[in-house]
């Protein structure tokens, strides 16, 4: 297994013999910087793509297939055709407030996505606390929404900014139970020493029946902080023509589109941090001839793999059920899935200090 | 060291000048995203720190948390394009008062504490120290304060179902 620091190491090392520490700190912050956004927006165009082409599956149709091989190029094309749209100024709109909405969005879900493990070593942030600055550095995109419905001064924007606060409020509640259950089993909250214990066994095995009902409270919280269906509440088009960000043209809303794909990749990459071992790769117990033939597999092909498998479980979900009334979306939450997340951590607890884990 | 200050000054004309702004505007929702971003300093200002753990606290509980509720409170009483302006010189006064005390006790307090330097260790705190405080029963653990924490909010709990539930 490649341990990256090393590279990193050495970059670090380089730069600090080129230039003085202030200045060789500056400068990676800048290359990390560079390579955040740019690694944002590559996972950003392939998952518009694929989700065209997964949403055409379940619907018996082929998808974009016309510009580039497969349709790959529709991305790009769509991505100057947001460009050249006339950026409206709203009558009676705080324009400060409305300019800023989308880049409180995007940042929230940076600085998330820059905590993400991709390999050994491979990683931007890694706190002590790692988990729970995920959770906290998440927490501030509702502000965004909301943010950007009163700003557009539109009662339908309004709406759905509504709503979304609501619905992300309550869901952010059990996505924080089903991963503190996963930290009841771990026993630390760092994610690269969480991904380290998973070397030998995967949390979802290791924690069993706990684990995979958590993981199943997570996904569907998930689906609900990324406001998808059938939890889309506050853009449900039939209803309210766009939510929160019917008022934004061009690259506003460009970045709204976005955060919201990569909220979905941000999902299912912590998914798979935690539940599926992140960059480790398949290990069974006694098996030393399959685990070693696994290892040869790169960790990010490992992390890659786990995680768009999880986006296409949401897509699966995304394009199978029928969207939630808004009083079914807060009952689910608070009369199911909030009891049952605070029975699970107790039932993990138990596992764990009677060792019924593997 | 040099560039430590760098950033303090960097983070502190942030908060200044965005407290200043939060205070002067005269529309209200302006005004609680600027305060967010002096929230955002505070939070900047313990990762500069390595208190990773206050850092987090911090946006979840103040960004995350207080802003969106006074967001929601603003939104639901409908009043979030309402003008803030002093009308009453009472109100004026009292205002200048309460700036003028919090100004003096913060001064006073700065000036009169003995701020041990060679406290802060340049480490963050590990979790499981941070945990074992938090629930332990001895000297200088917070135990008490926890249940009585987790009491206010129970209370909270069930004065939210009283009000919200059907006759």
């Amino acid at each position: 297994m490649i341990d990256f620091k090393s590279i990193t190491t050495a970059i670090d090392n380089g730069l600090h013999e080129l230039m003085p520490a202030p200045a060789a700190l500056i400068t990676e912050c800048v290359l990390v910087a560079v390579c955040a956004i740019a690694a944002y927006l590559v996972f950003a165009i392939i998952m518009i793509y694929m989700e065209r082409k997964v949403c055409a599956a379940f619907q018996c149709r082929l998808g974009p297939n016309r510009v580039g091989y497969g349709g790959f190029l529709q991305v790009f094309a769509d991505v100057f055709k947001m460009l050249t749209k006339e950026i409206i100024e709203i009558k009676n709109s705080d324009s400060r407030l409305y300019n800023l909405a989308p880049f409180l969005v995007v940042m929230s879900s940076l600085i998330t996505f820059s905590c993400l493990p991709f390999d050994n070593g491979l990683q931007i942030l890694d706190f002590n606390i790692g988990v729970f600055f995920i959770m906290a550095a998440s927490s501030f995109g509702i502000l965004g929404i909301l943010l950007a419905g009163w700003s557009s001064n539109n009662k339908f924007s309004m709406i759905g900014a509504m709503r979304s606060g609501g619905q992300m409020i309550s869901y952010e509640l059990s996505m924080g139970l089903s991963i503190l259950t996963l930290v009841v089993l771990s026993g630390t909250m760092q994610v690269s020493e969480m991904v380290e214990t998973q070397t030998t066994g995967w949390f979802i095995v290791r924690g069993h029946i706990p684990a995979i009902i958590a993981f199943i409270i997570y996904i569907i919280a998930g689906n609900a902080e990324t406001n998808r269906a059938p939890f889309d509440l506050p853009e449900a088009e039939s209803e309210l023509t766009a939510g929160f960000h019917t008022e934004y043209s061009g690259m506003g809303f460009g970045l709204f589109y976005v955060a919201e794909f990569m909220n979905m990749f941000i999902i299912a990459g912590i998914a798979s941090t935690i539940f599926l071992g992140g960059w480790a790769p398949l290990y069974i117990p006694g098996a030393e001839g399959f685990n070693s033939i696994m290892a040869y597999i790169p960790g990010f092909v490992w992390f890659l793999g786990k995680t768009f498998f999880v986006i296409w479980l949401l897509m699966w979900i995304r394009w199978t059920f029928p969207r939630l009334r808004i009083d079914q979306v807060l009952v689910l939450e608070w009369k199911y899935l909030v009891p049952i997340g605070l029975l699970n951590i107790l039932i993990m607890t138990i596992c764990v200090v009677m060792g019924w884990t593997f | 060291m040099e560039l430590n200050i760098v950033i303090f000054t960097g983070l502190a004309i942030v908060m200044i000048v965005s407290a200043i702004f939060a205070v002067t505007s005269s529309k209200i929702m302006r005004a609680t995203t600027l305060l967010l971003f002096v929230l955002f300093g505070t939070a900047g200002l313990y990762f500069m720190l390595h208190y990773t753990f206050l850092g987090a606290v911090q946006i979840t509980v103040y960004a995350g948390g207080i802003v969106v509720l006074f967001i929601f409170a603003i939104l639901l009483i409908g009043k979030g394009s309402v003008d803030v302006t002093q009308t009453s010189l009472l109100r004026y006064l009292a205002g200048m008062a309460t700036a003028l005390t919090g100004m003096v006790l913060t001064v006073y307090l700065i000036t009169n504490t003995d701020f041990a330097a060679n406290f802060y260790t340049g480490e963050g705190v590990p979790m499981k120290e941070l945990g074992m405080a938090l629930m332990g029963t001895e000297k200088n653990n917070y135990i008490l304060p926890f249940e009585v924490m987790s009491v206010l909010l129970l209370a909270c709990t069930v004065g939210a179902i009283l009000i919200a539930r059907k006759k």
